[in-house]
């Protein structure tokens, strides 16, 4: 990143001319750059790429919009699951920050937040910069709990891998799926309450199954659950007997599934006492928000960051909000959705603070799909409101066992107008 | 295996079952639109399913218009609602009226020269995605051959000769859903609208392409009002529209049709 300067001064107006050389529809012009207030957003994920998007789009250039991300290229984690099934390809699940850039003149820095004064309103580069700001926004997605799976580490990612962060991960454990010997094991270590996308390991072992069916039909597969109960729960469960009949398992806690070890070197998972030894062992750790909001000191025991439910503000700086699965706002579940949705009272909370635009009430939905088999998706949803206490479910919905062919299949196809829908809302 | 247990599941296989058993391996072959409203069942005759050689049947082909009602008007007075009126519809080129907004997609086929003509309109009511890809036009398709004919033997009856043209039937009516009509007159804000669309185009895209949820940029504000309220009433079915509308009043509506009404998001 050697386009910034220490000086944050100098290194945002830098910024503005590699925008400005990029496009011709940046609106403000760069005299008024100085006095424009400073929006950094860290993390370009469903929480970040659309606050950024928001803000930038909906002050016309008024405020001074950078996103700070590692990645050049974004795996989103929704549909990653679809990729592991053979429903989509990778490309497709990938997207670039360009538009961002271009349509809105968002400054768009590729590297690691390290550090965040608060009392300075600044953010620490890992390429040595800073980034100045009158109003920070985190959506970090998640980070994993060290020791939540005696026996893994970051080091064994690769024996072991997550895949919850979508990208090499999620191709390599489908390449180990499409690797197994035939018969084999996949075992997959569920997480504990919370974490990211409640159904995502249940969809996930659906596509696995739906691949092993087809590739590998004397496969087995072994969850192995901390948790008495997970989202879905009976429209998986009766899917998986219509689809997968007699090759999954699934041991819960009453069973042992809240005693696991992994010995990633012999590939044996060791489930109260028992060893198990397994071809593919998916393990998807205790989760807490990602590193920068430990950083910026502004999370609980627990790991997240508290907020407050009207503007996503941090309930321990009001200068710092927080999005999507970082944050601990209440009844949401940490998902896409929820995030682009706190996105935008966020967007709308941060423009009122800074430029004279309208406050609105806040409200949020959540809509989460899942694939089940080809053409049978479900869906649960909600709608929230913002209290003094917490975000509050004001009423929701969920798919029912039962349903007709046609209705599963309309299912399925909704959620892909809707990958394209948040796409375009997060990157266009 | 347990019966359908929703409300929304038993309407949408009683429909299908009975009106539509050709279509069924063509998934949402129907009108995305018209799904969920209840209205496909009506004035349907019951011998739709015999098809063979023969001259198309201009009559069967109004029924199976009702398909596009919803959207589009066609008769003496019609007008552009949701799609474009479909008077003299023969003969003109694709995306070629000044006064609606058609999408990018469907201007860009008639520069290309796509002119619906007999032999363009059957193709395109085939399988209008892959005719026109990333068209708005929220439709699965016509599978049966003789289906797209009588269809386009009826519309046909709107081109050329435009004297004694019967009246053409609204899209939609407040009271048909039972609506009290004064929820039109609301003048919605615009900013407030466009505000609480960030909750629509999560899942609406910006550019309408029909994959499984349809477009709602630029929709006439009346229709949009009108299918709002029915969807809050529960008289049009879907969990998640049921779910968004019922937490909206009246201004809120008013303010989202305003908001979509004003919205051309295709540079």
């Amino acid at each position: 990143m050697n386009q910034i300067n220490k000086n944050p001064g100098l290194s945002r107006r830098s910024f503005l001319v590699t925008t400005a050389m990029a496009t011709s529809a940046l609106s403000a012009p760069s005299v008024l750059a100085e006095n424009r207030p400073r929006v950094v957003v860290v993390g370009g994920g469903a929480g970040g790429a659309t606050v950024a998007r928001y803000v930038a789009k909906d002050s016309g250039g008024a405020v001074d919009v950078t996103l700070v991300e590692p990645t050049r290229a974004y795996y989103s984690c929704f549909f990653s699951n679809l990729f592991i099934g053979g429903f989509r390809d990778y490309a497709s699940i990938g997207h670039s920050y360009g538009d961002l850039a271009a349509n809105h003149g968002i400054n768009v820095v590729h590297d690691w937040a390290v550090s965040v004064d608060r009392d300075g309103r600044s953010v620490g580069l890992a390429g040595g910069g800073s980034l100045a700001y009158d109003r920070l926004v985190l959506s970090p997605g998640i980070d994993f709990r060290s020791g939540s799976v005696p026996g893994w580490d970051l080091s064994a990612q690769n024996r072991m891998p997550h895949a919850y962060k979508a990208g090499s991960q999620t191709q390599l454990l489908r390449a180990q799926i499409e690797a197994m010997p035939e018969g084999g094991v996949y075992c997959m270590v569920a997480p504990p309450n919370p974490f990211r996308c409640p159904p995502g390991p249940y969809e996930r072992i659906s596509m696995v199954a739906h691949v092993l069916k087809q590739t590998n039909p004397t496969a087995k597969i072994l969850i192995v659950d901390p948790k008495e109960k997970f989202s879905k729960q009976g429209l998986f469960e009766d899917g998986w007997q219509r689809h997968y009949s007699g090759m999954i398992e699934r041991i819960g806690p009453d069973f042992g599934g809240d005693s696991v070890e992994v010995r990633p070197e012999a590939m044996e998972v060791v489930i109260d006492g028992e060893v198990t030894k397994v071809d593919v062992c998916n393990v998807i750790p205790a989760q807490q928000a990602g590193r920068i909001a430990a950083i910026a000191e502004i999370t609980n025991d627990a790991g997240w960051a508290p907020v407050v439910p009207h503007t996503m503000q941090s309930r321990a700086d009001e200068n710092i909000h927080v999005l999507g699965d970082a944050s601990q706002q209440g009844d949401m579940p940490k998902s896409g959705f929820s995030a682009n949705s706190q996105a935008k009272v966020c967007a709308m909370a941060v423009r009122g603070a800074l430029t004279d635009s309208k406050v609105f009430p806040a409200r949020f939905s959540n809509t989460c799909w899942s694939l089940i088999g080809t053409d049978d998706g479900v869906k649960v949803g909600a709608s929230y409101e913002a209290t003094d206490e917490k975000i509050a479910k004001t009423d929701g919905f969920i798919s029912q066992t039962g349903e007709s062919a046609e209705v599963r299949k309309a299912t399925y196809e909704e959620s892909i107008g809707w990958y394209e829908a948040i796409s375009a809302d997060m990157f266009s | 295996m347990t019966v359908p247990s929703t409300v929304s599941a038993n309407r949408l296989t009683s429909h299908r079952a009975i009106v539509w058993p050709r279509l069924r391996s063509a998934g949402l072959a129907a009108c995305a639109f018209c799904v969920g409203i209840g209205f496909l069942t009506a004035g349907i005759p019951a011998n739709l399913t015999t098809a063979s050689a023969r001259t198309a049947d201009a009559e069967r082909g109004r029924a199976l218009y009702d398909q596009c009602k919803r959207c589009h008007q066609v008769g003496s007075g019609a007008r552009h609602r949701i799609g474009p009126q479909l008077n003299d519809l023969f003969g003109r080129p694709a995306g070629s009226l000044d006064d609606y907004r058609y999408s990018r997609a469907m201007r860009a086929a008639g520069s290309g020269g796509l002119v619906w003509t007999e032999t363009a309109l059957d193709a395109f009511l085939q399988d209008p995605a892959g005719v026109v890809p990333k068209s708005r036009m929220s439709f699965g398709g016509l599978a049966e051959r003789d289906d797209r004919a009588d269809l386009l033997a009826w519309l046909r009856g709107f081109s050329g000769d435009r004297s004694g043209l019967p009246p053409a039937e609204p899209t939609f009516t407040p009271e048909e859903f039972g609506i009290d009509p004064r929820v039109l007159e609301i003048r919605g804000d615009p900013e407030y609208g466009a505000y609480l669309a960030g909750e629509c185009t999560t899942c609406h895209h910006a550019t309408g392409t029909d994959q499984g949820i349809p477009s709602i940029s630029g929709w006439p504000a009346d229709d949009f009002v009108i299918a709002m309220h029915a969807y809050k009433l529960g008289k049009r079915v879907h969990p998640v529209m049921q779910l968004v509308a019922g937490r909206l009043s009246d201004e809120e509506i008013a303010a989202l049709a305003a908001h979509f009404f004003s919205t051309d998001d295709e540079p």
